[in-house]
């Protein structure tokens, strides 16, 4: 199964929604608008030639200079009958970071996508049991989003100019 | 229920709320599950995860790459080879560096003992709790001459940070070698006996056999990889599916068990070890028949990642200026994205890497398999005694730096 096949079954099903597509490293990857990623995962899983049933990875990235689109999901799925991996992403606004959640098709999604949200605050919507999980419960804030630095930054004795602090 | 007489208005409640840990002496880690049991039965369990969680990713968002693999060492710490050399693979494939074969060999050989190290733990730590004293105390003097092994590669036995983008830190020393032939002479004997032991013991038999156990659906469901998936019947390994560190050039079998059960986990693990020894041995002889300048590589020419000598250092400029670089973390990261998966000691090591070509990673993923497969463990254990659990959780090999990196 090439990228080509897979790319032009999902624009056979899905037209212009499915949009930029790209093949860094050879995965293929592109962008599912926020409200259809779970048809895409069904779609993935059900078709009888694509049969992406392997969830590897569910995780989100945070771009906090891409205005509306801060927040972006990114799923793992693989063929593991032909051995074929692709990715997609699903960009939401941070100020309304809804999901659907994928638990009701992979079960191994609960704990992945628990860990998105503990991390990013992403919201599952569907999820049974949306909680932090490796993060204490009183925690009020997400901390894998780039506006929490690691190091404080008003930190004077390491203001170091020379090697870019 | 007649002969206890509780004090008037206490409500009579018929199953039994336990903690189980986050320290207990049974679960070799920092676990917790609260567990509601009917008498000895399992009606259901939570796990609490999350003790010993260091935010290694966010870690990793304000280091150069080289500094990321003592971050890895923390994950798996019983295999910190396997992670190390991951993440060294994970780094040149982003770069686009192709190492030398002598280096893929030493790797291999490397990784294999790092497999047969964390097998040996989680299958002789089987054994402990279903009785077995005897295994874990006997195979714990190879797991020490593997870490002799990577004392003489790398100074550092647990927490290894072995190697460096591009290959090795230095050359392997004659005595390495001695003590890897040592090794691949006295480790089968060992393994045998230590079958010998397990397989056909009866009373191993009884505690593992139908305890724990998982379906292929339920398994490839839950993202079940490693030998936790390959026990269930699916024989899915990286190393065949996505060749890296020229694993295509050696033959070996991939174990694959039926039931999923503990023993058929515990099978494929000793199967897995047959095979690692295999490897080892396969590779050694490649590393040996290898002549003239060939026979001396141990790292790739990529001046911008990989340190250089010392004597060069004082000596040369480059060589000053790429050190001052490398120690400085001022090399810029080429923009990409890649995940990029090895076959861990327990399944699918991935890391996603993003890169927006500043110093550091803008993201890094680490797609953990005990933090995946660790969710089942609830259905694996609901409906089974109190003692089946704690098998199940061992003969899973759940390590608590991977769980919560």
């Amino acid at each position: 199964m090439t990228n080509e096949l897979i790319r032009s079954k999902l624009t056979e099903k899905f037209g212009e929604q499915l949009i930029g597509w790209e093949e860094p490293y050879g995965m293929l990857t592109f962008e599912v608008p926020t409200e259809m990623n779970l048809k895409v995962l069904q779609f993935l899983f059900d078709d009888p030639e694509l049969k992406f049933q392997f969830l590897t990875d569910i995780t989100a990235v945070h771009y906090p200079d891409n205005k509306g689109k801060e927040m972006a999901v990114v799923y793992h799925v693989h063929n593991l009958v032909d051995n074929v991996r692709i990715r997609f992403k699903v960009f939401t606004d941070i100020n309304k970071p809804d999901v659907f959640s994928a638990t009701a098709l992979y079960s191994g999604a609960n704990w992945m996508e628990r860990e998105t949200y503990d991390f990013f605050g992403v919201n599952f919507i569907g999820h049974p049991n949306l909680k932090r999980i490796l993060n204490v419960d009183d925690m009020e804030y997400f901390p894998m989003r780039k506006e929490f630095p690691l190091e404080d930054q008003t930190r004077r004795d390491k203001d170091d100019e020379m090697f870019g602090r | 229920m007649e002969h206890i007489k509780l004090p008037p208005g206490s409500i009579e409640k018929q199953t039994t709320t336990l903690n189980l840990g986050p320290t207990h002496p049974a679960t070799h880690g920092v676990f917790q599950n609260i567990v509601e049991l009917d008498g000895e039965r399992i009606v259901s369990a939570v796990q609490t995860v999350g003790y010993i969680h260091r935010a290694f990713e966010k870690i990793a968002e304000r280091r150069p790459l080289y500094q990321i693999t003592p971050l890895t060492d923390r994950m798996n710490y019983c295999s910190s080879p396997l992670n190390n050399i991951g993440w060294h693979i994970t780094c040149e494939r982003l770069l686009k560096i192709k190492t030398p074969k002598r280096v893929d060999y030493l790797r291999i050989i490397i990784m294999e003992l790092a497999r047969i190290s964390d097998h040996l733990i989680c299958n002789s730590i089987v054994g402990v709790d279903s009785g077995a004293y005897t295994g874990f105390l006997y195979v714990m003097q190879y797991r020490e001459l593997i870490y002799e092994i990577y004392e003489e590669i790398c100074g550092s036995r647990l927490t290894t940070n072995i190697g460096r983008i591009g290959g090795f830190e230095r050359n392997f020393t004659t005595s390495a070698f001695e003590k890897l032939e040592k090794f691949i002479k006295e480790w089968p004997i060992v393994l045998a006996e230590f079958e010998n032991l397990f397989t056909r013991n009866r009373i191993f038999m009884e505690r593992t056999i139908g305890v724990g156990p998982i379906s292929a659906e339920r398994a490839l469901n839950y993202g079940f990889t490693g030998p936790n998936l390959r026990a269930a019947g699916v024989d899915y390994d990286v190393r065949v599916h996505t060749p890296y560190s020229s694993y295509e050039d050696f033959d070996f079998t991939i174990p694959v068990g039926k039931t999923g059960d503990c023993y058929d986990r515990f099978l494929v693990r000793n199967g897995e070890m047959q095979q690692s020894l295999k490897l080892i041995k396969d590779a050694y002889a490649k590393v040996q028949a290898m002549k003239g300048a060939e026979a001396d590589i141990y790292h790739a020419d990529v001046p911008e990642y990989y340190l250089p000598d010392k004597k060069d250092v004082y000596t040369k400029m480059e060589a000053l200026i790429f050190h001052f670089k490398i120690v400085m973390g001022e090399t810029d990261i080429p923009v990409g994205e890649i995940y990029s998966p090895i076959e861990g000691a327990n399944g699918e090591l991935g890391f996603y890497l993003i890169s927006d070509g500043g110093r550091t990673p803008y993201r890094l993923h680490f797609r953990r398999p005990c933090f995946i497969y660790y969710q089942a463990y609830s259905e694996l254990t609901k409906g089974g005694m109190l003692s089946d659990a704690i098998i199940t959780m061992s003969s899973l090999n759940l390590i608590a730096g991977e769980l919560d990196a």
